[in-house]
């Protein structure tokens, strides 16, 4: 099975979501492990093997998963792993792993199973917009499926046994992407990551290093699993995601009221160089994009969609970019690529006005 | 948050990391974490990183050589990674798990789905141990006891498990 056939589908394509102007995706991830087999970073290669051949069968005989990609990580070249990690269906780590792992997802991206990566399974569903219930529910049935196939480790006590302890019970791990650029312009978004830490949830920026927040993209995820039920956790993560959709909303809101100008200037400035640059990092293409989708929430640009800007976030990013081009591109000639890409996918689309309902 | 080392810079890599019961976090800002080396995280121990050599010691007292043998994993490596080797390990370390996980979780009990015959096995464990109770309450005459396990048995019983069926 070819990994282009998946992945050329157009990302600009995927169903939007509830609430998508600030929520990008939500997902819900669950770890779980076989009885009587070492964890797979304690395993031996030939451990890990054994049990990947017992795992990947049963994932793939799933009846969402029947016509999944799927495949072992020796299989896949080093730059279509990175592509994975691009799309958030792998980890970094997973990406490194060799024979005895394995990755299996279905042509729409919205489950994907990594087998052997800290644990034998995370298996994920990611869906559009603010869906954690729904995203829940789908890997709830994927789940009880596999446990029919596979014997899982688990006690009435424990709940699911997993490779590190901060996972045990549930092993659940609900979280969303959000895209905050409102609170970021506003200054205020050390304040609200320091309360939703307050009440036991990780905050941190989905791209970049440290204190960096690429792109003005957050991603909040639970911490805690054990003493609390799934249902739970995704309640209580929506419930504060809510939250920080009004917070974000009002940031915007006034924003607009009392610095209309310093707004417009910073879309205005993103749309002129995004349009325009011949040589552009990675690390700038995203934070323009980020004030470009703002453009887009706030009606500044005719014709242009929310998807293409988030499938422009996917394909200007190295492995992405990597892909459409047969020849080795080195750093610098990445960003000379980049700036074309940009320039020609944003050649048709008219320069922001002013709203017109301001 | 501050920075645990330089107290100056914004904490943005948060760490945790289990030295014998204790759990520890560290906050760092990124110069600092950088400086110390932390890319790997289970390369380097947290406590001698921050505390100096010997604060992990204490933790070595526990059981060092301890070792679970479905996987031959030791205390120690546990204290080097904070990852189990096997889910035999949880039933092997179990002491000192209690107080690291009150730290890490809300609660110490499991909540939430089960595996359908893990719940079947632990029903069926309880109700032979209520049965042996029960022939030795009535062998013993004492009837209001065993009349109370009785119930408890008729409770446990009457739960349709469909395993059992099976
Ligand atoms: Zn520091
Ligand atoms: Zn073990």
């Amino acid at each position: 099975m070819n990994l282009e056939e998946y992945l050329a589908s157009p990302v600009c394509a995927k169903p939007e979501g509830p609430e998508d102007r600030i929520v990008m995706s939500s997902r819900v991830r669950l770890a779980r492990n076989l009885r009587d087999h070492a964890f797979p970073t304690w395993a031996k290669q030939k451990g890990r093997i054994e049990s990947l051949q017992l795992i990947r069968p049963a994932v793939e005989s799933l009846p969402k998963l029947d016509s999944a990609f799927s495949a072992g990580m020796e299989e896949l070249a080093t730059v279509d792993k990175q592509i994975l990690v691009e799309r958030h269906l792998i980890s970094r780590e997973h990406a490194a792993k060799k024979a005895g792992s394995g990755v299996v997802f279905v042509e729409d991206e919205s489950i994907c199973v990594m087998i052997n990566e800290e644990d034998h399974l995370r298996m994920q569903a990611i869906l559009p917009g603010l869906q954690v219930q729904e995203a829940w529910k789908v890997v709830d049935e994927l789940d009880t499926q596999l446990e029919e196939k596979l014997e899982f480790a688990a006690t009435t006590e424990l709940g699911y046994l997993t490779a590190c302890p901060t996972n045990l019970g549930t092993a659940i791990r609900v979280s969303a992407m959000l895209h905050l650029p409102g609170l970021v312009l506003a200054e205020q978004i050390n304040q609200i990551i320091t309360s939703v830490q307050k009440l036991g949830l990780a905050v941190r920026g989905l791209y970049g290093e440290g204190t960096e927040a690429l792109g003005n993209v957050f991603q909040v995820s639970n911490q805690r699993t054990l003493g609390e039920s799934e249902a739970e956790i995704t309640e209580r993560l929506g419930k504060v995601l809510r939250q920080i959709i009004e917070n974000e909303e009002n940031a915007r809101a006034t924003l607009l009221e009392d610095k209309p100008h310093t707004v417009y200037n910073h879309i205005g400035r993103a749309y002129g160089i995004l349009a325009n640059a011949h040589i552009i990092a990675s690390k700038e293409t995203m934070n323009l994009l980020s004030l470009l989708r703002l453009g887009v929430d706030l009606g500044m640009f005719k014709g242009l969609d929310r998807g293409v800007i988030d499938e422009l976030f996917l394909i200007t990013q190295p492995a992405h970019l990597q892909k459409q081009h047969t020849d080795k591109l080195d750093a610098e000639e990445r960003d000379v690529r980049r700036a074309e890409m940009l320039r020609t996918r944003l050649r048709k689309i008219e320069r922001p006005r002013i709203p017109k309902n301001k | 948050m501050l920075c645990n080392v330089c107290n100056e810079n914004e904490a943005t890599v948060h760490l945790t990391q289990i030295v014998g019961e204790k759990l520890q976090k560290v906050d760092l800002c990124e110069g600092c974490s950088k400086e110390k080396g932390i890319g790997d995280p289970t390369g380097y121990s947290l406590a001698d990183m921050l505390l100096g050599l010997g604060a992990t010691e204490e933790a070595d007292e526990i059981s060092p050589d301890l070792k679970c043998p479905a996987c031959k994993y030791t205390q120690a490596d546990f204290k080097k990674s904070g990852r189990f080797g096997c889910p035999e390990c949880y039933t092997v370390f179990s002491e000192g798990l209690e107080s690291m996980l009150k730290s890490m979780h809300k609660g110490l009990k499991h909540v939430g789905k089960t595996p359908r015959t893990v719940i079947a096995q632990d029903s069926s464990r309880k109700l032979e141990k209520l049965k042996a109770q029960l022939d030795q309450a009535v062998e013993e005459e004492n009837f209001e006891e065993a009349a109370r396990l009785r119930d408890e048995i008729n409770s446990l019983e009457s739960v349709p498990v469909e395993d059992s069926k099976a």
